[in-house]
């Protein structure tokens, strides 16, 4: 529910939107209203400015980075349509709309939720996590307490452990071969926020 | 009467010290006077209250003692231990007097006992968590209880049909009234329980919810059932039965909104105490308590008219009080709460020993416990299946049955079967003794073993193979990106429902039971706070122009002695924050040293080399140190610590970060120095100015907030090249700024005098102040800093600044 002045006229390409992502008509209406809430000035498009102003995000280790994730390299705003996108990696796995042979596969398959993740390690892009690239994360993510030579450490084994081919990065294949070794529970094929319907709970 | 009789013994003990006494002193009954008397003993004159007080004060020294050891109290809950601490004194009160002197009454239970307990839970609830899930709670509460009170009162007579108990003289009424006073989970042995073992916040609040709210559905069933009972079976009709069910929606919605009731009134008058700031914090107790006997005079639920009492003030009488009031009022709650949890488990351990009141009949009671038990399972996982198709977020299998089998029994049950009419019912006493051993099975055997149980599933349920260190973090790492696509797809945050409330609450109920100076002084912390922050930007300014560039704030991580710099100015002005000091003096050698802890585990293991140990050390370390998600946090309520969420130092720590990183990178957009003169060039214009929205000029790719209306300021900055302050002025003939109501006017002048005293202290850190803003005034609001954060985003008006600050911003750029 929520003001009923959107509708779905409001949204340009809502067709092709709902098939590229799987998302139906109700969940795109509320994304819709969603990003026309974060967007305050109006300007159709999303700045990091309106990103920051969700207050759970900055209490979040990764939040800046995740902002960054929904940004393509250069872009300084996001549209809905990418904001769609960029959400839709979170659909639920076993709603899978529209699977027509064309798409090699879905949007918010393992993989493509792997690399998004993936994403958030490698800022620049450049298909490999280096050990700089994960001392960033991990900086992030841990407590002050911890001092840089263990961070440095905690970073070197975790390269090692995951480093196949000795180049001192982790690929993304590296990455992948990782996570598969053992499925751990809460992975996002299976708990993922976005839910038919239910509002807010 | 609250005690029962004078005992022979103490008969016999004043009539001795009559005797005594009788030799030239009064007794003071008024027998003939032979001499004046100096001194007299008056043991019926104080008798009562004097008895009163030596039993709180035995309540309390058992505590003590039981308290003087943790490793006891960690294996054992405490309320098992006051149990039988109550079993020994009750045996020596039986052993001196034959008789048990002292029981729990249900009077006594039930008017003076109780009510503190369950205002202490209203008050500190934590609402949003309650709110957010009082679907699933209501569910439990309502159908649950139904379920178990059912379940057992028509399993225990089809059992008696059976003839597993022997011969009894108990009908299918009677069975059904029995279920209903055994049904109800109990919420002060839940919390005497869950304390010890910490569960997630949503398993917490979902049980604790639900004991809670069940005494609506208690006091009908056991009113109807009662009401049965009286009439006999013959009388009971459909009629009969549609009342019962039309009074339960009476009972639990009048209770409610009585207690809603008495909660506005308390708000609306500490909206009005200013002059009485001495005795404000009595209002809520009386109140409270008032809340409570005028549900019971009109036969409401009065547990859950307290509670909502509670739950509904909190907010205002937080924000309307003095914060010495707040103080007063938490602890107090606190030391009545614990003072009278300690007295009711103390008195169900003494009430035990007493000869008149048992009945032993085996199949009863065992047949009572096995099906109590395995009900609450049933119910449980039933109506979680039920309620898993409908919440966003599952509730896990470890998680029901910990639920299940925190299903206690407490001492309401036990009020409940003493207040049985023993005419009407004849096994009473049996009723009693199984209430009393299945009270005694839960709190103790299932309160020792819950622990155990816990670790046993948690370990067993953990991964079966060791994670790779990539895998641990990158588990968290989905952990945390799952939280913010939550709240960046506002799947949390943004319910109709919850919006309308808001939108309701903030505009008139805020503005009818908030004073307005708070309402107005919610902007004023924020302006002390940033006072602060610019005192310390002037200061980095300052610095600069020692330094000649600003580059140290990058590669200093020192942190400010804020209490010796600012402390008495401030004080006033936020005491909670000043009381909050202690953990800003946070050199990484202050914290607790990881070392220690990682030796003993290397200690345990075999040393089979460097990289083992190596690797031992960096996997616990990363355990260790993994900053928890939000869903992680723990229950945010215990009976007696005040701030039980320890993560909130976690909490505040990530806000310094993103802070910092984000004044970082907006920083890093600018390149530049300001040079101080340009400040005070412009302190003494007083325009206000406003600048445009933004777009425009928006090249930045920087931003800076917390809030929304900050998020406009940073965009009019120019992003060319080196910025000489000087030519700021350019830009001032521009339209307005829009920059939060908190910044306001600061006194520059001690910040100008002398600059290198400031920075010989030590170097000034802005974001470990803008840390403030997770923890600020934490009894003023609620402890949840996440809506605290929230607060942030909505309580913000973009307003004007003074021209100053707002190149004071440019300045540290």
């Amino acid at each position: 529910m929520g003001s009923s002045s959107s509708s779905m006229d409001h949204i340009p390409n809502a067709e092709e939107l709902m098939q590229e992502t799987g998302f139906s008509a109700a969940h795109l209406l509320r994304l819709y209203e969603r990003f026309e809430f974060l967007d305050k000035d109006q300007t159709g498009e999303l700045r990091p400015e309106d990103f920051g102003a969700i207050g759970g995000l900055a209490l979040n280790p990764i939040g800046d980075r995740i902002i960054s994730a929904f940004f393509s390299p250069g872009q300084e705003t996001v549209d809905f349509p990418s904001f769609v996108r960029v959400l839709a990696h979170f659909r639920p796995n076993g709603t899978n709309r529209t699977r027509n042979g064309t798409q090699q596969e879905p949007v918010n398959s393992r993989t493509r939720k792997l690399k998004f993740a993936f994403q958030l390690y490698d800022q620049d892009r450049d298909g490999k996590i280096s050990r700089a690239e994960l001392l960033q994360v991990l900086r992030a993510m841990l407590g002050i307490q911890v001092t840089e030579e263990q961070l440095q450490s905690i970073a070197e084994r975790a390269i090692q452990e995951a480093d196949l081919d000795r180049d001192d990065a982790i690929s993304f294949d590296e990455f992948k071969k990782v996570q598969q070794v053992s499925p751990h529970p809460q992975t996002p094929t299976k708990e993922t926020p976005l839910h038919p319907t239910e509002g807010g709970r | 009467c609250t005690y029962k009789r004078l005992s022979p013994a103490f008969c016999t003990l004043r009539s001795s010290l009559q005797n005594r006494t009788r030799m030239g002193l009064n007794t003071g009954h008024g027998s003939s006077i032979k001499e004046v008397p100096i001194v007299t003993f008056k043991w019926h004159h104080v008798e009562t209250p004097y008895l009163i007080a030596l039993w709180i004060l035995v309540a309390g020294l058992a505590k003590m003692v039981i308290e003087a050891n943790h490793h006891v109290t960690n294996v054992i809950p405490e309320s098992a231990l006051l149990i039988c601490f109550g079993f020994i004194l009750g045996g020596m009160v039986w052993g001196a007097d034959k008789v048990q002197t002292f029981t729990l009454t249900p009077t006594v239970f039930f008017f003076y006992l109780l009510p503190q307990i369950i205002l202490d839970a209203g008050y500190f609830m934590p609402n949003k968590l309650f709110f957010g899930n009082m679907g699933a709670i209501l569910i439990y509460a309502i159908i649950g209880t139904c379920w178990n009170a059912a379940s057992l009162g028509l399993s225990l007579w089809g059992c008696h049909k059976g003839g597993a108990m022997g011969d009894l003289d108990i009908g299918l009424l009677q069975y059904l009234l029995f279920g209903s006073l055994m049904a109800a989970v109990d919420p002060v042995a839940v919390i005497a329980v869950f304390e010890q073992v910490h569960v997630n916040e949503v398993l917490f609040i979902l049980v604790f919810g639900e004991s809670l709210l069940n005494d609506g559905v208690t006091v009908v069933l056991f009113n109807v059932f009662d009401a049965f009972v009286s009439l006999g079976g013959s009388q009971i009709d459909a009629v009969e039965i549609i009342k019962g069910i039309i009074s339960f929606f009476v009972v639990a919605f009048g209770g409610s909104l009585l207690g809603f009731v008495f909660g506005l009134l308390v708000s609306l008058l500490t909206r009005c105490t200013k002059n009485i700031q001495i005795i404000e914090p009595g209002f809520i107790f009386v109140l409270g308590y008032l809340a409570y006997l005028t549900a019971e005079m009109l036969s409401l639920s009065a547990i859950l008219s307290i509670v909502f009492c509670g739950v509904c003030c909190q907010k205002y009488i937080n924000a309307n009080m003095d914060e010495k009031s707040v103080s007063t009022v938490r602890y107090t709650m606190k030391v009545l709460a614990n003072g009278s949890e300690t007295m009711i488990f103390v008195f169900l351990g003494i009430s035990a020993i007493d000869k008149t009141i048992w009945v032993w009949n085996t199949g009863f009671i065992l047949l009572t416990l096995l099906f109590i038990m395995v009900y609450r399972f049933i119910g449980v996982f039933f109506l979680t299946w039920i309620l898993n198709r409908y919440r966003l977020v599952p509730i896990g299998f470890i998680d029901q049955v910990i639920m299940s089998y925190g299903g206690l029994r407490g001492a309401v049950a036990y009020g409940l079967a003493v207040m049985l009419d023993e005419n009407k019912i004849k096994e009473k006493n049996l009723m009693i003794s199984t209430t009393l051993i299945v009270v005694y099975f839960t709190v103790i055997f299932q309160g020792i073993t819950m622990k155990p149980l816990v670790t046993w599933l948690k370990v067993k349920r953990a991964a079966v193979t060791e994670l790779t260190l990539i895998e641990k973090v990158q588990n968290k790492v989905f952990d945390h990106v799952l939280v913010a696509i939550e709240d960046i797809s506002g799947q949390i945050g943004h319910n109709y429902m919850r919006d309308k409330w808001n939108y309701f609450e903030e505009k008139w109920m805020s503005w009818a039971l908030m004073k307005p100076s708070v309402r107005k002084s919610r902007d004023h912390v924020f302006s002390v706070f940033h006072q602060l922050n610019l005192k310390d930007a002037m200061s980095y300014v300052a610095e600069g122009e020692r330094r000649g560039s600003l580059e140290f704030i990058r590669n200093e991580s020192a942190f400010i002695d804020f209490k010796k710099k600012f402390g008495d100015e401030f004080s006033e002005a936020m005491p909670d924050i000043m009381a909050n000091m202690s953990d800003d003096h946070g050199a990484a050698s202050d914290r607790r040293d990881p070392v220690p802890s990682v030796s003993l585990e290397m200690h345990e293991q075999t040393m089979k080399g460097m990289r083992e140990t190596e690797d031992i050390n960096t996997h616990h370390l990363l355990q260790q140190h993994l900053y928890k998600g939000r869903k992680q946090h723990r229950h945010r309520y215990s009976r007696s610590h005040f701030d039980v969420n320890k993560d909130e130092n976690e909490v505040q720590e990530i806000f310094q970060r993103t802070m910092r990183s984000r004044l970082e990178s907006f920083k890093s957009a600018k390149m530049g120095v300001a040079p101080p003169k340009t400040i005070s060039k412009y302190s003494k214009k007083d325009q206000q100015q406003k600048m445009p929205n933004g777009k425009s000029l928006d090249r930045s790719k920087s931003y800076y907030s917390g809030d929304e209306g900050f998020t406009n300021s940073v965009s009019p900055f120019h992003p060319a090249g080196i910025e000489n302050p000087a030519f700021m002025p350019d830009m001032d003939p521009m339209t307005p700024i829009q920059i939060p109501p908190w910044l306001m006017e600061a006194e520059l002048d001690s910040g100008m005098v002398a600059p290198s005293q400031r920075a010989q202290v030590r170097l000034p850190w802005t974001p470990s102040n803008l840390r403030r803003l997770a923890p600020f005034r934490a009894s003023a609001q609620s402890n949840d800093s996440f809506m605290l954060a929230d607060n942030l985003t909505s309580d913000f008006a973009p307003s004007t600044l003074k021209t100053r600050e707002c190149f004071l911003f440019r300045a540290i750029a």
